[in-house]
């Protein structure tokens, strides 16, 4: 267990794989800050490590679910949150988070991003949005803000892009919130308490690309994005989320934006058999029929 | 170990085949599937929707079929016995995850069953042309195993017999039906519970210390560990080694590739099952498989009747294609036959294995009803005369 008057191990060790460090993230990448606010937050929310099951899908954030030391699935390009939809439904008991990048959520994985809110299945979602493509080297993708310069709109964006916390609280998340990664401390609270809601929640964390996004838009390194995040971004808990959208130079709203209570899918699901069938439902196999 | 009894229908039914694969999966343990609907397979969806809540499991009913065919491997890593069901354009969409199944050793059940295509194609009529997507349908070099039922009864018994290859390789299971099998009714016998066979996961017993995830002790399959069972193991569709971390390397590449292709190929006289008559004066071999076989049945009669020396050979696993069994006859007969609902697929197969020693007929038919008995005879006679 860990000893927090011991300064020589950094608490966050207990949470990585340390035997496959070195990370594959760049040097100003925020990812790995990411993790460390996960990883308080596990100390903080004293949850059961061993219930506790991450989901990643492809991309430098998908990268996640290799780099913890817990259950961890690695799945396909979009396809985590049914991935953890499923590992939720086969065993209730699990905590299941999906840990992935805006890319992967909300392009190629956009249809089940707004499903799983829809059913209020019972997933943290932590969704590190670097507004790119960056394992591909820099392409557009919905979250990047008009007029940013990409690898594939070389003279500036000009799609307008998703403003996730509206999209997930339209379709129906129970806690949404948005941080940076120079809001450490702020982020690691918003994980704890989302660990303490049932049903689907959703942290966003605006996280730079100094390789690729912040170089081609001439906005410095990791350290100068940090500076731009400490100064243009605006804590406004309970901000409308329509009005929350991202620009390319702009202010950022971080906060938290939704805390609301609605029955979860599997809540739903157990009542509505509970109802129809009475006696009838079995909620789990009464003899063992998978591993003898 | 014995089938759950809490799954098994016992008795003697009238079901049609789609009704008879959903008891099938019940009786094989399955408590977890994720669908999406689509003609002519729903109904095996529908019947475990109504059915799973009263043994104890889950049915979701995804967004897409991109949705389904992983959710459904959530469910196996979550602990259960899991499968979807879909029909061509839904099997197009699962290709991703067929591949993800193979490459993470997630044991599961796909069943597709077959209507024409391409694309949307007829979705109410039958075809066999899924038979070469079911086998090379997603990237890169990997093996399955698939079967292909011809009655209701076999839709109970095979679905049975997917599950259970499943789980003893770690391995996505096609079971290829069509749009007839699927939906003609007879008599389906489901025997009690302690007389069904079922194949346990091949669950670790090591301890957190020893466990590695893809470590084969020998015998090509790995053990599993479930999430939640403290094992904190990852998994990746990404190149991996033993750890189950990622390694990109041709060596790592070469070794996983090569022992998912040989854990199949090295045990194919076991999987490979197939039903013969009439072989032993056969000039020809009829060689067919699902719906098909039974209309070939009636050729085969036919001919016999007229004095030609036909016999059959129907393939009840389609991958890995038995080709030793192709080639044995191949050395004493003159001629196979090969009449599918498609315009030649498992012919090139039959074609391959017999190495030019025999001939191959090809009876194509491209879908939408099945073959006229008569086609079928037309080339037997054809056959025995070259």
């Amino acid at each position: 267990m860990l000893n927090i008057l011991d300064n020589t191990v950094n608490p966050v060790e207990q949470f990585l794989r340390s035997d496959r460090m070195p990370h594959i993230w760049c040097p100003g990448c925020g990812i790995g800050t990411t993790v460390n606010s996960f990883a308080h937050a596990l100390i903080e929310s004293k949850i059961d490590l061993e219930s506790l099951a991450l989901v990643s899908g492809i991309g430098c954030t998908g990268r996640v679910a290799g780099y913890v030391k817990l259950d961890s699935f690695h799945t396909t390009h979009g396809r985590a949150i049914p991935f953890a939809t499923g590992l939720k439904l086969a065993n209730p008991k699990l905590n299941v988070v999906v840990y992935s990048g805006d890319g992967d959520l909300s392009a190629i994985g956009g249809n089940h991003l707004i499903h799983a809110a829809r059913r209020n299945i019972d997933l943290k979602v932590i969704c590190v949005n670097n507004l790119i493509y960056a394992m591909t080297g820099g392409q557009t993708a919905p979250t990047t803000p008009g007029h940013a310069t990409t690898s594939t709109n070389p003279y500036g964006t000009f799609e307008p892009s998703f403003n996730l916390p509206h999209l997930v609280e339209a379709a129906g998340a129970v806690y949404v919130a948005r941080w940076t990664t120079f809001h450490v401390r702020q982020l690691a609270r918003s994980i704890s308490e989302a660990f303490q809601k049932k049903g689907f929640s959703f942290i966003e964390v605006i996280s730079p690309c100094p390789t690729l996004y912040q170089r081609r838009n001439k906005m410095g390194d990791g350290l100068d994005t940090m500076k731009y995040y400490k100064e243009k971004s605006k804590v406004r808990h309970g901000a409308p989320t329509s009005e929350v959208g991202l620009t390319l130079n702009g202010e950022i709203v971080v906060g938290k934006f939704v805390d609301r209570d609605r029955p979860d899918y599997q809540t739903m699901m157990r009542a509505q058999y509970v109802e129809s069938l009475g006696e009838r439902y079995i909620e789990e196999p009464e003899t063992e029929c998978v591993c003898g | 170990m014995k089938a759950d009894p809490h799954g098994v229908l016992t008795g003697t039914h009238f079901l049609d085949g789609d009704h008879a694969c959903c008891e099938g999966a019940l009786a094989a343990g399955a408590r977890f599937a994720a669908g999406y609907p689509i003609t002519p397979s729903t109904e095996i969806v529908e019947r475990f929707a109504a059915r799973v809540p009263t043994v104890g499991g889950t049915f979701i009913q995804m967004e897409d079929e991109l949705a389904a065919s992983i959710a459904l491997q959530g469910g196996v890593w979550g602990g259960a016995k899991a499968f979807t069901v879909t029909s061509g354009p839904g099997f197009s969409l699962m290709m991703e995850h067929i591949g993800y199944a193979a490459m993470t050793e997630t044991p599961c059940v796909f069943v597709d069953v077959q209507r024409g295509g391409p694309s949307t194609g007829l979705p109410t009529l039958p075809a066999q042309a899924d038979m070469m997507q079911a086998r090379w349908g997603s990237h890169g070099d990997y093996e399955i195993i698939a079967l292909c039922p011809n009655s209701p009864q076999e839709c109970f018994d095979l679905t049975i017999k997917a599950f259970n290859f499943a789980e003893e390789f770690r391995v996505p299971v096609m079971f290829m039906m069509d749009e007839v099998v699927g939906h003609m009714t007879e008599k389906v016998v489901i025997p009690p519970a302690d007389q069904i066979e079922v194949t346990p996961r091949k669950h670790t017993h090591k301890s957190v210390e020893e466990y590695l995830p893809y470590a084969t002790n020998g015998d090509m399959v790995p053990e599993m560990a479930h999430a939640g069972d403290g094992y904190k193991f990852h998994i990746t569709g990404l190149t991996h080694d033993e750890h189950g971390y990622p390694n990109m390397t041709p060596q790592t590449q070469d070794k996983l590739v090569r022992r998912l292709q040989n854990k199949i190929r090295s045990a194919a006289d076991r999987i490979c099952l197939f039903e013969e008559d009439r072989l032993d004066d056969a000039d020809v071999v009829v060689v067919s498989y699902g719906i098909t076989s039974r209309v070939a049945q009636r050729a085969i009669d036919a001919a016999r009747d007229r004095g030609l020396r036909v016999g059959k050979l129907r393939l009840i696993t389609a991958w890995p294609f038995p080709e030793k069994k192709i080639a044995e006859l191949a050395a004493h007969v003159k001629a196979f036959v090969v009449p599918e609902l498609n315009l030649g697929q498992m012919v090139h197969e039959v074609q391959r294995a017999a190495d030019g020693k025999a001939k191959t007929f090809a009876v194509s038919h491209a879908g939408g009803g099945v073959h006229n008995p008569d086609e079928i005879l037309n080339t037997i006679v054809e056959a025995s005369r070259c």
